[in-house]
């Protein structure tokens, strides 16, 4: 099943996928369907008890970690955003004025379905609730060699759109065999910039999965975004950037000022 | 928040200011031109202490079994209200496993499990002069370091109007000020069996135990 979150009519509701329309599936609203563009879509994420943990990797793709001339990584490269930095299919993402060099990166989001320490790789997609398609766009015209990527590149409020839906894992596994069979593309006002396959990923979600759960436990609702790969372009205000996942979405975002 | 009776507990993200006291800007300036930083930090230098690291006062906190000791990261905290004003402060411990390189960002040494210990009390900050608190810090009752906010390379509002030109503090984040390093350029350091704790004048010490991993 294919869940959004959707705020529609003055409050929040919880909304499936059905037949082409969003079928809402809460009280005083149950069984009400609206069209897509209807409703204003939020990140497909349950709020949670306290603050979500997001971890995002970088030069996770063979091709991508060429492209940005590094040898591959040993281990994982990465780093951790804030909630805050979220927001929903078909929002505003804001390109500061006076940048050179802003870039989408289309990845596949594992979201953690129950708490996970010690996981092995064998067991690991036990642990996953379900997958959504995240764009974390970068500026690199801010990126200093401290803690690098730092902050100011990644954290930036609008720069995280994710959704539009949250897809079980099951029906993922069932599909495709597992979130490692799943091309990935990226479109700029409807051309084509950026093709990948998960199978491409330097560290498979299994992998991730024990290695963070080695040493920081997970919590249902906790993110992994994997990486992007390789084709990555500046985008300029005005430009309507769609990034793909097989089975997964199309999730639309569009540059402001 | 006058005399709150419930303990402090973080509900935002965490965030921490790393180089942000002069002692240690000025021990690491020599490699800053050098690679792999290639010039100094322009933008605040920021991380996160995940939620799975948050651990009460007088709880426990745990070394791993690969690890013979952590750095100890006093740090006085602020703690955002709406519209991201600053409402509490609190002390924190911001606990990693020693490193030398600031190139990548630190998740395996800062998110451990455990590794963040938190006051039990946030002051409202119309109590506290932040630029101005000294913190203590003791280990197994010996003092070993202690912590100036004057000392710092941003001030505490110079800290936040550089932080907020690219991201908006939520309700409940919080924000690490920033850690001192000894005069050696290292932090005061924990091993298995040691008492922990930070101290500041009007504040609730924070207190924690380290213990090893059961086996």
């Amino acid at each position: 099943m294919k869940h959004a979150r959707i705020a529609w009519a003055g409050a929040v509701h919880e909304a499936v996928e059905s037949d082409g329309e969003l079928l809402l599936t809460r009280s005083p609203w149950a069984g009400k369907r609206l069209k897509f563009d209807e409703v204003v879509w939020l990140p497909p994420l349950a709020p949670v008890p306290q603050a979500r943990t997001i971890l995002a990797l970088g030069l996770n793709y063979a091709d991508h970690a060429k492209e940005l001339a590094f040898k591959a990584p040993e281990e994982p490269l990465v780093f951790v955003k804030g909630e805050a930095s979220l927001i929903g299919h078909k929002a505003l993402t804001l390109r500061p004025q006076g940048v050179t060099y802003m870039h989408y990166e289309c990845e596949l989001a594992v979201v953690i379905g129950r708490t996970a320490k010690h996981v092995k790789k064998e067991n690991a997609y036990d642990y996953v609730g379900g997958y959504t398609v995240a764009n974390d766009y970068a500026i690199r015209d801010y990126l200093e060699n401290w803690y690098r990527p730092n902050f100011r590149v990644k954290n930036r409020d609008t720069c995280t759109p994710i959704g539009p839906w949250l897809v079980d894992a099951k029906d993922i596994h069932d599909a495709y065999g597992s979130p490692m069979n799943l091309s990935l593309q990226t479109t700029v006002n409807g051309k084509v910039t950026q093709s990948g396959h998960t199978r491409d990923m330097i560290f498979d979600v299994p992998t991730l999965i024990e290695y963070f759960s080695a040493f920081m436990t997970l919590q249902p609702g906790d993110l992994i975004l994997t990486g992007t790969p390789d084709g990555v372009v500046n985008c300029e205000v005005g430009d309507v950037i769609v990034t793909r996942i097989e089975g997964v979405g199309d999730l639309i975002n569009t540059l402001g000022e | 928040m006058k005399n709150n009776l419930k303990p402090y507990w973080p509900i935002g993200t965490v965030y921490g200011a790393l180089l942000n006291f002069k002692r240690e800007w000025d021990l690491r300036a020599p490699q800053m031109p050098e690679a792999p930083y290639k010039g100094a930090p322009k933008a605040p230098v920021l991380f996160i202490k995940t939620a799975n690291t948050f651990t009460a006062s007088g709880n426990k906190i745990v070394i791993p079994s690969n690890v013979l000791e952590v750095d100890v990261g006093a740090n006085l905290a602020w703690v955002f209200g709406a519209n991201a004003s600053v409402m509490a402060c609190v002390l924190v411990n911001d606990v990693s496993i020693p490193h030398e390189s600031y190139y990548r960002p630190p998740v395996k040494f800062k998110c451990v499990d455990g590794f963040l210990g938190v006051g039990a009390q946030a002051k409202s900050v119309a109590d506290v002069q932040t630029d101005a608190v000294v913190l203590t810090v003791k280990v197994n009752g010996q003092t070993v370091q202690s912590v100036n906010y004057a000392d710092t390379v941003r001030a505490s509002q110079k800290l936040l109007a550089d932080i907020s030109d690219f991201m908006t503090f939520q309700e409940g984040d919080v924000l690490l000020l920033g850690s001192d390093c000894l005069p050696d350029g290292k932090r005061p350091r924990a091993k298995v069996g040691d008492l922990v704790e930070i101290s500041a004048p009007g504040f609730e010490s924070l207190v924690n135990q380290f213990v090893g991993a059961a086996a």
